[in-house]
């Protein structure tokens, strides 16, 4: 029986590895949904300076002390799409309690693609244009949507590729709210 | 035995695996171009032959809305042949968790066919036709950044 559930647990790995969602997500070495890594194994956020729609610099380091969900996304991306609204849902709740979303849009005609975008979805969180150098320094954004939510000590405590639901980003900020 | 070695080496095909850098999935495959023909008059049909991974799809040549980015096939301008009509795989409407309705979409295996006039100053011998195709895929639950794909056909003029 235990080597059955070795096998198995061995089979479900290579064939994960397989799947670019699941290989995306296995290499970045992710806890379950709904759950985070211990403080002790987080990593620090990248730090990135980019500007937003109104020539505003948004330096991650400066949110130091919130909890932020750090999203990178596409108007291309349907999934994404399904994301947003509930993070305009969780700005308004929990910004108060130190929390922001930051956005970052990977689309390659920037601004253009982007503000009207904005303006439908009324959007009330910060986003930026994203770089090369900064998706480099996530490890390559190769799927979306992505994102990384990030403690109140500046580290990665969740890291999620693909759709995942509402009520798994929801408990994991109220985890590290808490 | 032969189990525990099996098991050994998934694990260590999975680990190694483990460790190389995330990469940007091969999604759509082009099939190696054939030789084609092209015949001193008349028309010349060029099919290319694409494979999408299974569980994935792209937007179609016409998506079903705004903001998706079509299927697009363009052939560089200077070719010995000019484009007349370029056919695009039928596409299917399908609904997935990150819509609300269902969008057109190709997955499977499709072909993409043009549809050639040979070039007035074309002269006869070996050519090439070269073009690119871009694409942008999803899965049910993660879209890729759009992708361009090089073609290359080799021709052989009359």
């Amino acid at each position: 029986m235990h080597t059955f559930f070795r096998l198995s647990g061995a089979a479900i790995l290579a064939a994960c590895l397989l799947l670019p969602g699941c290989a995306s997500v296995a290499s970045r070495g992710e806890p379950a949904p709904g759950s985070s890594r211990d403080a002790s194994a987080r990593k620090a956020a990248p730090d990135f300076e980019l500007k937003d729609m109104n020539g505003k610099t948004i330096r991650l380091s400066d949110y130091r002390g919130q909890v932020v969900l750090l999203n990178f996304w596409a108007t291309w991306c349907g999934p994404c799409k399904i994301e947003i609204p509930w993070f305009v849902e969780f700005q308004r709740t929990f910004k108060d309690r130190g929390f922001t979303v930051i956005g970052v849009s990977v689309d390659e005609d920037g601004w253009e693609a982007v503000r009207p975008f904005l303006a439908s979805r009324q959007v009330n969180y910060p986003v930026v244009i994203s770089t090369v150098e900064v998706e480099q320094k996530y490890g390559g954004v190769d799927a979306l949507p992505m994102s990384f939510l990030i403690d109140r000590e500046g580290r990665i405590a969740n890291t999620h590729v693909g759709l995942v639901t509402k009520k798994t980003y929801e408990d994991e900020i109220r985890r590290l709210l808490d | 035995m032969k189990t525990k070695s099996a098991a050994f080496w998934t694990s260590a095909l999975a680990l190694f695996a483990l460790s190389l850098p995330a990469q940007a999935p091969q999604i759509l495959t082009l099939a190696e171009p054939q030789k084609v023909t092209v015949p001193r008059q008349g028309e010349t049909r060029v099919a290319l032959q694409l494979s999408m991974r299974p569980g994935y799809h792209a937007n179609s040549d016409k998506p079903s809305e705004d903001y998706l980015i079509p299927l697009r096939l363009t052939w560089d301008a200077k070719a010995p042949l000019e484009p007349v009509e370029i056919l695009y795989p039928k596409a299917k409407l399908e609904k997935f968790e990150f819509t609300e309705k269902p969008i057109s979409v190709v997955d499977g295996d499709f072909e993409i066919v043009t549809r050639f006039r040979r070039a007035p100053n074309a002269a006869p011998g070996p050519a090439f036709l070269t073009g690119k195709l871009r694409y942008q895929a999803c899965n049910d639950k993660m879209c890729f950044p759009p992708t361009t794909i090089d073609v290359k056909v080799p021709l052989l003029l009359q």
